[in-house]
């Protein structure tokens, strides 16, 4: 098995390279379905990984080569399959096959077919290089590569401006996080003296806990989890990236890239252990993004921005779960919320393909009769991501809040309230498109149709997931194993045994009770509102108070531009009239100037009369001599 | 017999060869710009011989052959030119030779 | 003997190398220079290179200055009135001609003062001497010299002859 290690980022990373220099060349049958088996290919071989690591227990760790070495740091380009990495490869390529697939059938009408696949293919790569990498830098160029190519794929319509503007803004924001995640690998190397997690991990366990240096290193981590996890501060570029493809938002934007900063964090573990101040900071982050997402998202009218910003809001409860010390219970919402996010937002997909383009949830309305297999299966979605047990995100919601529970009420209440939430827009959303009177154009109604069944399988393939991949992680209620954070254990040994507690069988007996009666509370309330009396969001106009607040989403945007983007505005047009135009030009251009002023005089002399050059000559010589006596 | 010094034969030399100089700057009529090349290259001609004597060394000789052979050739290409340019535009005044720029 | 030969040539050189340059018929300038190719010729006979003197007053006076001769009287350029030259042109190259001299001489007075060999010492002269060293060490620049000479011809034929449009 560990031979074949390598096969895995390699084979996307060959589909990259045949669909990129074959472009134009192939058919597009073969394109796409070469760009899905690669990825089924690494499914296949990171399940097999999966299977030696469950029998024997024993990380697998290749040894790279020796990328480069200065003085006495040396770099190993390795990898490490551990028991985290493989659950993360597990859920990219399964995921990432899916979507791969559906792609095929969205994607059908789209000229620019294999450079799609091919941008595709070298976003799988790069992401299985961030979970495989055995110390931070492989994981870094992982990290830079996922980043390039969202940045690629939402800018895929580069004709597109505003589209283009999205791509820059996600690819600035993410560099904000970057210098963030630069800055703490230059600490645990200048600390460390290594960049290998093991060598790291073993060095901060011997250091005394809530040293600042740890938490200086955690907090500046963090900074780039916020980036690319988007997180408050920096989360607002993942709205915006709805401007790529669909496919593209339910594989980056919401399944895995978006989770390389959860990711990191679990990796990290140790460090967030020895480090209490900056693991509450995480979670206060966390809880503060997730409710504040999930207020936007309700007066939200496009689709997908309801499901981006639904993504911020459950990232939020990962970095909830991670600040609490809740490892594996972070990751089971990763791997919960991969499945059904990348389920709605495929179904969505299917809905704006079926719309033929339309993404304004106020212009659908009765999709139900038309679409009915994107129906069913984003009503299993819906109640995935509200927490209607026995969905997946039943457990995994539930787990977050009863950890939360025992750290820290108050962060509870916050979470509970986004629950509630969650819950609100996700009806919403769900009852406004797929209930009531179709609001569309005449035309659109009867172009109306049910998408093809390469995007319908893969939708239901994930409906089954998100309905059963809550299993993996049973609360100790039900006395069931609870198989993820068993699987996990030895990833996260040393922060369980500090973080050590579980809710009282008599909380988590109450937490159902309460989540059930208050979910059939919500949905009867919101089905009442929006298909019985038929209320359908109002226009841009209509809308005042408190929730014009939210649908201009707080003003964030345009604090932003008013605080930072203005005042560079300001800043660089200062530099550029004054310093750029007014002194570097001026030296440049003067000695443009010098030069031509004294070309044209000495032009003066090359008059072409062979008298003048006569004389030239012979005073030259007179010189020449001159200086020899002289010397 | 005592033959004078090398001194004259520099001193002379550098007289003649300042004279062709001279008429080069002076006179604008090409064939007489050309007699005073022909006089530069005789005194040149007379200090080698001069060193020669003077080193007892027949380089300096034979090298005065090469000049003059080197001389014949440019008068006879030189003149050839002069032919061609009074041909084009009737006359020998250098300064009228003044398109040698670009 | 020899010095008053020799400051008799070289009043005659450097008198009719003047009136080369002042003359006003192109005519006269070619006719005193070669008189004063025949005082260099003197000269040469003085340093005791009789065969050089010979070949000097052979190639240039007999040939060199026939050409030239040739060439004024085809053109029929005996006439030809020469633009005037201002003043200030002509002091200027009598300025930097006498400038060049000053240097010149200042540069070749720092030459060590060597006595020059007499006459029935010195053999180098001689065509034998001459012959032999033209012909062994000299060999591969006479035969290059051959080829500059063909260069020439052919060149000289191609510019002069007359354009046939």
């Amino acid at each position: 098995m560990k031979n074949l290690i390598w096969l895995i980022p390699i084979l996307p990373l060959a589909g990259f390279i045949i669909n990129g220099i074959g472009n134009k060349a192939l058919s597009r049958g073969v394109s796409g379905w070469l760009a899905s088996l690669t990825v089924l290919g690494s499914f296949i071989l990171s399940a097999l990984a999966f299977n030696s690591l469950a029998d024997s227990n024993a990380v697998i760790s290749v040894d790279g080569y020796q990328w480069f070495s200065a003085g006495n740091f040396n770099l190993e380009f390795g990898f490490l399959i551990d028991h985290l990495s493989i659950v993360m490869l597990l859920v990219i390529t399964g995921v990432g096959f899916l979507i791969h697939v559906y792609s095929i059938g969205y994607m059908s009408h789209e000229p620019d077919y294999a450079r799609y696949f091919a941008y595709l293919n070298l976003f799988v790569f790069f992401m299985l290089l961030l979970v495989m990498g055995s110390s931070y830098v492989v994981m870094f160029v992982g990290w830079e590569g996922v980043g390039l190519c969202s940045y690629l794929l939402i800018g895929f319509w580069f004709k597109n401006q505003e589209y283009n503007a999205a791509a820059r803004k996600a690819f600035i924001m993410n560099r904000i996080g970057d210098l963030g995640f630069l800055l703490g690998m230059f600490l645990i190397l200048v600390n460390f003296g290594s960049l290998q997690y093991d060598t790291v991990f073993e060095a901060a366990k011997n250091m005394p806990s809530g040293a600042p240096v740890l938490t200086a290193i955690a907090l500046l981590l963090f900074v780039g989890a916020t980036g690319k996890s988007a997180q408050i501060p920096l989360y607002t570029w993942l709205p915006d990236a709805m401007a790529g493809p669909t496919p593209v938002s339910a594989l980056i934007h919401a399944a895995t890239m978006v989770t390389a900063g959860i990711y990191m964090i679990i990796r990290s573990n140790v460090l967030y252990v020895m480090a209490p101040f900056a693991s509450q900071i995480v979670a206060v982050i966390g809880a503060v993004t997730a409710i504040f997402a999930a207020l936007i998202a309700i007066k939200q009218n496009d689709i997908k921005k309801v499901l981006a910003y639904s993504t911020v809001s459950q990232l939020g409860y990962m970095f909830v779960a991670l600040g609490v010390g809740a490892f594996s219970t972070a990751l089971f919402h990763v791997v919960t919320h991969a499945f059904f996010k990348a389920l709605l937002f495929l179904c969505a997909g299917s809905v704006i393909h079926g719309m033929g383009g339309e993404q304004d949830i106020r212009k659908m309305g009765g999709l139900k009769k038309s679409l009915p297999v994107t129906h069913f299966t984003f009503l299993i979605g819906t109640l995935a991501i509200s927490g209607v047990p026995p969905f997946a995100g039943f457990f995994s919601k539930d787990e977050i809040l009863a950890q939360t529970w025992i750290h820290n009420p108050l962060l509870f209440t916050v979470l509970a309230v986004t629950s509630v939430l969650t819950a609100v827009y996700m009806f919403r959303l769900y009852f406004v498109t797929f209930y009531g009177d179709f609001r569309g154009t005449h035309h659109q109604q009867e172009n109306l149709h049910e998408s093809p069944s390469s995007m319908t399988i893969p939708l239901m393939v994930l409906a089954v997931l998100a309905t059963v991949g809550g299993f993996i992680g049973l609360p100790e209620l039900f006395h069931g194993p609870h198989l993820l954070s068993e699987f996990l254990a030895p990833v996260t040994a040393y922060a369980d045994a500090y973080i050590s507690g579980s809710a009282s069988h008599a909380f988590e007996m109450n937490m159902i009770i309460i989540s059930i009666v208050v979910l059939a509370l919500i949905i009867a309330f919101t089905r009442s509102y929006y298909v019985k009396r038929n209320n359908i969001p109002e226009t841009d106009s209509q809308t005042e108070g408190f929730s014009l607040l939210l649908s201009n989403k707080f003003y964030v945007d345009e604090i932003y531009r008013a605080v930072v983007t203005r005042p560079m505005d300001v800043l660089s047009r200062f530099g550029y009239n004054w310093i750029e135009k007014g002194f570097i030009d001026r030296i440049v251009n003067s000695m443009g100037l010098l030069t031509n002023g004294t070309s044209g005089m000495l032009r003066l002399t090359q008059s072409g009369n062979i008298g003048f050059y006569l004389f030239a000559m012979v005073l030259g010589i007179v010189v020449l001599i001159a200086l020899k006596l002289v010397i | 017999m005592e033959l004078s010094g090398l001194n004259n034969y520099l001193l002379l030399a550098s007289v003649l060869f300042v004279i062709g100089v001279m008429g080069v700057l002076f006179r604008r009529n090409a064939i007489i710009v050309f007699a005073c090349i022909e006089l530069m290259l005789n005194a040149v001609n007379l200090l080698l011989v001069a060193f020669s004597s003077a080193h007892n060394d027949p380089g300096g000789q034979v090298m005065v052959f090469f000049i003059m052979a080197v001389a014949a050739a440019e008068v006879a290409v030189g003149l050839a030119i002069l032919v061609m340019a009074y041909r084009n535009i009737k006359s020998v005044d250098i300064s009228m030779l003044n398109n040698l720029k670009w | 003997m020899s010095q008053i030969a020799f400051y008799t040539l070289s009043v005659l050189s450097v008198f009719s190398a003047l009136m080369v340059v002042f003359s006003k018929r192109a005519v006269h300038s070619i006719l005193y220079l070669i008189f004063c190719f025949f005082t260099i010729a003197g000269h040469y006979i003085l340093l005791n290179a009789q065969f050089l003197a010979a070949v000097h007053v052979i190639v240039y006076a007999g040939a060199i200055m026939v050409l030239f001769l040739f060439v004024i009287m085809l053109l029929n350029l005996n006439n030809e009135k020469e633009s005037h030259k201002s003043n200030i042109l002509k002091f200027a190259a009598v300025v930097s001609a006498g400038l060049m001299l000053i240097i010149l001489v200042a540069a070749f007075g720092s030459a060590d003062e060597l006595k020059l060999i007499s006459a029935p010492e010195g053999q180098i002269g001689m065509v034998q001497m001459l012959g032999q060293t033209l012909y062994s060490k000299y060999l591969l620049p006479f035969e290059v010299s051959a080829l500059l000479f063909l260069a020439a011809m052919v060149g000289a034929t191609m510019i002069g002859k007359k354009e046939t449009h």
